[in-house]
């Protein structure tokens, strides 16, 4: 906050001494959601969210942030610098730091691909990540697992994984040792409508309605699974239905607020009564399957940071200009960033063979003949 | 008090524990009946002479909470267990049973998860009684979902807990195989080692008695090229406690492969708390002539073959292999550099087999120590047919192994 009016120049110091005093950044504000929230077996939570003005520029400066991140590792990728599988997350940022917003660092979170931004969120650094896209040894899985794998034990980011909806029922298994541990946290086991038609998300549903696990099951529709049209391969898109005796909510993704007021209801729920479906409605529109009217008539309208920034302009937080600025030194810090991890070395060629097992209870890994060791452990 | 312990612990040695909610106490066969009253005797006795002290932990708990006015059948059923426990001969089923019970109270995190394992005892009753001690939740009964339920022991330990994943039978794991191969064997490598998945997935496969061929599966070829698991296979009581216990310390996934007709077997243990190596091979019979390599319930047919090869004056070198990821090269490489022939006997399938990865790494390894090349033995290439002629000819018969070292020592 006090960074942003170091940087107004001279002439808009003067305006802003002459404008009233912007409120202080802890005092509350209430916002209203965009779209109501739809409840399946539940009672909706309202669309009134409080926040401040410092949780407001933070979800800027954060979303902002994001999506300069997303952009530049598109036109890393396009530049052969990222290699495979790059699934970006730009027009879902909502829901990275939505999600953040409402919840400790003591929850877990699981998702599947798309997991760049809510690796950010889970307090990640851009280093990490880039020289992991890279495939450098600098990265947060030592350039071994890629852009599908990007995990942070100690902030409860349970991944980053490739395959669809395997990772749902892992999520079970998270919410299932925290019951068994018994520290009131949940876990949130994020999955896209692609993934909304695998059987082992009705299994792991059955499980977790069966034990009363904490578990948030949150499905990200953006009409696509795969490369294929949401009409094309569910017959009910209704996903937060689907859980039938498990609660839903539709969330419209594309808002932070209603995202973090629906993972706010939706942790009471699940330490209460178990758990509880959502899905957060968005519209990805930068990809290839699209056409261009449906993309620029989505930036307009919908685009998650386009709506934080009237919000912020409307309540007078900040202006036009220090908003623009933000902006631009998150970009400089991502240009810096990807600059220093373009340079980040390589992993060794040793590091083939680490990790494949843990030196534990008597084990080590060798190779075929037990004289030579083939990989020397961690 | 002795002599009658030991009447009626002789009797009592072929005598399984039937679930005592179903069976009155006067058909318990080959027991002369035990009335309450003397139960109680017996037990007070017992106290008195100290035996309590080499009994198990838990049975040691029961007799010293046993009130005195305890139903009688309650009574009988405690004395029964302790005679039964004394002086620690078991069953395969039970020796599992035991190194699952000893891991679970020493290590809170250590769950069970499976299907029919809890209220039900479990289907071969490796778990039975392991509900009623510890809980529902440490031992945990799951819908018929092995994708999900394997994938949530994943997820668990993540982060931290140690679960024991049970396949009813092995085949029906193929289900699981999504989560086996990318989360359970590959997460460490592709966090950069930020997780460890310690946990066991285990469960009967092999041929059994005419169970169909989908209940006859052998999953060791299927699973032994996954990068980050580690299989191990049991054969007697004794390295079935050894095995199960060191699986659940390890840090890594492990595959434990039990066999369906092998549960009923009978050893004595030791006491004491021991531990196996989960990358050793055991010698079972040392020789001169030939080395024989096998696993699992095979182990058996070869030491039948052996009577046979011994009697017809030759020597063979029996090593029950046990690892069969990562193969203990170590052992098999000496016993090669010593016989110079190699017969391997696996129930696993010709194709894509453990027998073939085990001929590639001999040969690869040992080239120059052979004399003649490595003869293996494994089931045909079919589907398990119901026929019991055809089953038995599906996989490796005592007479076949007596033929192939012969064959193979000419």
């Amino acid at each position: 906050m006090a960074q942003i009016i170091h940087r107004s120049t001279n002439l808009l110091k003067t305006v802003s001494a002459m404008r009233t005093h912007p409120p202080a950044s802890t005092t509350p504000i209430t916002v209203e959601t965009s779209l109501p929230f739809t409840g399946h077996n539940i009672e909706p939570p309202s669309r009134s969210v409080e926040t401040t003005p410092q949780e407001l520029l933070s979800f800027f400066r954060d979303m902002v942030l994001m999506r300069r991140m997303e952009i530049a590792a598109d036109s890393l990728y396009k530049a052969k610098l990222i290699r495979g599988f790059c699934h970006l997350y730009d027009g879902q940022e909502a829901v990275a730091v939505g999600m953040e917003a409402a919840i400790t660092k003591k929850d877990c979170i699981i998702t599947a691909y798309r997991d760049h931004c809510i690796f950010l969120g889970r307090g990640g650094t851009l280093m990490d990540a880039f020289a992991e896209l890279m495939g450098r040894k600098d990265g947060c899985s030592k350039g071994k697992g890629g852009s599908m794998h990007f995990y942070k034990k100690e902030s409860g980011f349970y991944g980053g994984h490739g395959i669809v909806g395997a990772q749902v029922p892992l999520g079970c298994g998270l919410a299932f040792a925290q019951k068994y541990s018994k520290d009131e946290n949940v876990t949130f086991s994020m999955y896209g409508d692609g993934a909304a038609n695998q059987g082992q998300l009705f299994e792991a549903l059955n499980m977790a309605a069966l034990w009363d696990l904490p578990a948030i099951f949150v499905c990200e529709n953006n009409h696509y699974g795969m490369g294929t049209a949401e009409w094309r391969a569910a017959k009910s898109p209704a996903y937060y239905k689907r859980g039938d005796y498990v609660p839903g909510l539709k969330v419209d993704g594309m808002d932070a607020f209603a995202v973090k007021q629906a993972c706010k209801f939706a942790k009471e729920h699940a330490l209460k009564n178990g758990p509880i479906v959502s899905r957060t409605l968005h519209v990805r529109p930068w990809s290839t399957y699209r056409t261009r009217d449906e993309i620029s008539g989505v930036r307009q309208e919908r685009d998650p940071i386009e709506r934080i920034r009237k919000l912020i302009l409307s309540h007078d937080l900040a202006t036009e200009k220090e908003l623009k600025d933000t902006e631009k030194e998150m970009r400089k810090e991502v240009d810096e960033v990807t600059a220093k991890a373009k340079e980040s070395p390589l992993p060794d060629p040793s590091e083939l063979f680490t990790n494949v097992y843990v030196k534990g209870f008597g084990v080590e890994a060798f190779g075929a003949d037990r004289k030579e060791l083939r990989a020397v452990l961690p | 008090m002795a002599a009658m312990l030991q009447s009626v612990r002789v009797s009592s040695a072929s005598f399984h524990l039937p679930d005592p909610s179903k069976v009155p106490v006067s058909s318990v066969c080959a027991l002369p009946v035990i009335r309450s009253g003397e139960a109680q005797v017996w037990i007070r006795f017992m106290k008195l002479g100290g035996l309590e002290r080499s009994l198990p932990k838990r049975l040691r708990h029961r007799l010293k909470i046993l009130p005195q006015q305890l139903q009688s059948q309650a009574v009988v059923w405690l004395l029964l267990e302790i005679l039964s426990e004394m002086p620690h001969e078991l069953l395969l089923f039970e020796a599992l049973r035991e190194g699952l019970e000893e891991e679970m109270d020493r290590d809170p995190r250590v769950c069970v998860m499976g299907e029919d394992v809890g209220h039900y005892g479990g289907s071969y009753k490796v778990t039975k009684g392991l509900a009623e001690k510890f809980g529902d939740l440490r031992v945990l009964d799951t819908p018929i979902a092995e994708n999900s339920f394997t994938g949530m022991a994943v997820g668990a330990a993540m982060t931290g807990l140690r679960p024991i994943v049970e396949g009813m039978n092995m085949g029906f794991l193929l289900l699981a195989f999504n989560q086996i191969s990318d989360n359970c064997g590959m997460l460490h490598y592709t966090s950069g080692g930020q997780f460890t998945i310690p946990t066991v997935i285990r469960g009967p496969g092999g041929v059994g008695r005419q169970l169909g061929a989908e209940h006859s599966q052998r999953l060791e070829s299927y699973f032994q090229s996954i990068p980050g698991i580690q299989m191990v296979a049991c054969s007697t009581p004794y390295n079935a406690k050894g095995l199960m216990k060191a699986a659940i310390r390890s840090e890594n996934p492990v595959v434990l492969f039990e066999h369906v007709l092998l549960y009923n077997l009978k050893e004595r243990i030791p006491d004491e708390e021991y531990v196996l190596s989960l990358e050793e091979a055991e010698m079972v019979r040392p020789g001169e002539h030939v080395t024989i390599l096998t696993y699992s319930r095979m182990r058996y047919h070869v030491m039948q073959a052996a009577k046979t090869l011994v009697n017809k004056g030759y020597d063979p070198e029996v090593i029950d292999i046990r690892s069969l990821k990562p193969f203990d090269l170590y052992t098999i490489g000496n016993s090669v550099k010593k016989t110079h022939r190699v017969l391997i006997v696996e129930e696993c399938m010709r194709t894509g087999g453990i027998g073939a990865s085990l001929t590639a790494a001999i040969n690869e390894n040992f080239h120059d120590y052979l004399d003649a090349p490595i003869v293996c033995l494994s089931s045909q290439d079919v589907p398990t047919p119901y026929a019991g002629t055809l089953e038995e000819w599906t996989v490796v018969q005592p007479a076949q192994i007596v033929a192939a070292v012969e064959q193979l020592c000419q």
